[in-house]
């Protein structure tokens, strides 16, 4: 069952949370890296790795949440991870909370935006992440989320 | 060429009438903006509603001054890049963003030491007004390190326990 490399899928809506996943890169690193985000002109980001290109969404529309999920469940059953990564929003809880149905294991790294409190779906995430993360020492907790540090 | 940005998601008019009032008043002719879909059209800098991450690299790459919102794409960006930043944080009671953390990322972010902060119109125009004796703050590394990554990594490669 296990790989010598194990496969990622590092997935992220755009902005601020693609940039914050591209900077965790280095953790990747002997890993097969998929990337999926929500623009297309985010693919020079990531030179040759293989990049997929899925609908984003907000709560603000419930069909295009749907269709997110379903875009994300079949890049998931397409590419079979070992692991799957967020750094957030929408998409990337999806394919947590996907994922996590599939077998895969999943790591949720709250955006370092998120200062106050966690996120929507930080907060969620707490149902369907193995490794749960916030950027902010101030806002880990016993049982988690816990706080390793962050993208700076 | 001073740049600005409101981020991919909502305009920010409110940002954007201040800045095109004082380029209006002072002359200023170096400025370009990324004003956001439907966004409320300066007169006296240029402008486009949105740029693809390409082209948004470049200006941002150009820039001599980043003016934005609080979001981090745009505070990543500017410390990558050892751009001076200021910054104005949306507020979702506007309707500016959908919640209202940009406040709270905007002071924290300042209290690092990383970024410049206008938390309102009033100083936003004042620090417009020494916009030119802005420093950049230190560059950040290209990526991340440290704790974080080798706490990933580590999850990664020997699996882990549910935190």
């Amino acid at each position: 069952m296990s790989r010598i490399r194990p496969k990622v899928l590092a997935i992220a809506s755009g902005g601020g949370h693609w940039v914050q996943l591209l900077r965790l890169r280095p953790a990747f690193e002997g890993c097969d890296v998929v990337f999926a985000t929500a623009k297309e002109g985010y693919r020079a980001d990531v030179g040759g790795a293989p990049f997929h290109v899925i609908i984003d969404a907000n709560r603000s529309n419930k069909l295009r949440l749907l269709r997110s999920a379903w875009s994300i469940f079949s890049l998931l059953r397409r590419e079979r991870p070992d692991v799957v990564i967020s750094t957030g929003a929408a998409p990337g809880f999806f394919a947590l909370k996907i994922g996590r149905l599939l077998g895969i294991r999943t790591i949720w790294v709250d955006s370092i935006a998120n200062a106050e409190e966690l996120s929507m779906s930080g907060a969620q995430a707490r149902s369907c992440a193995d490794l749960w993360l916030t950027q902010w020492p101030h806002l880990a907790r016993e049982g988690g989320p816990n706080c390793f540090g962050n993208v700076l | 060429m001073i740049f600005i940005t409101v981020g991919t998601d909502q305009p920010f008019d409110r940002m954007v009438r201040v800045i095109d009032r004082w380029a209006g008043e002072t002359g200023r002719r170096d400025v370009f903006a990324q004003i956001g879909e439907g966004g409320w059209q300066p007169s006296h800098i240029a402008f486009v509603e949105f740029l693809e991450p390409v082209e948004f690299k470049e200006r941002f790459a150009r820039a001599t001054l980043i003016i934005g919102h609080a979001g981090m794409g745009t505070i990543l960006s500017a410390l990558l890049h050892g751009k001076p930043i200021l910054v104005m944080p949306k507020k979702a009671s506007l309707g500016e963003h959908r919640n209202e953390h940009q406040t709270a990322t905007a002071r924290r972010m300042m209290a690092l030491g990383n970024v410049n902060v206008a938390f309102d119109e009033v100083e936003l125009r004042e620090q417009l007004d020494r916009i030119d004796s802005l420093q950049a703050r230190a560059v950040i590394a290209s990526h991340a390190s440290g704790g974080l990554v080798e706490g990933i990594r580590e999850f990664i490669f020997q699996g882990g326990q549910r935190s």
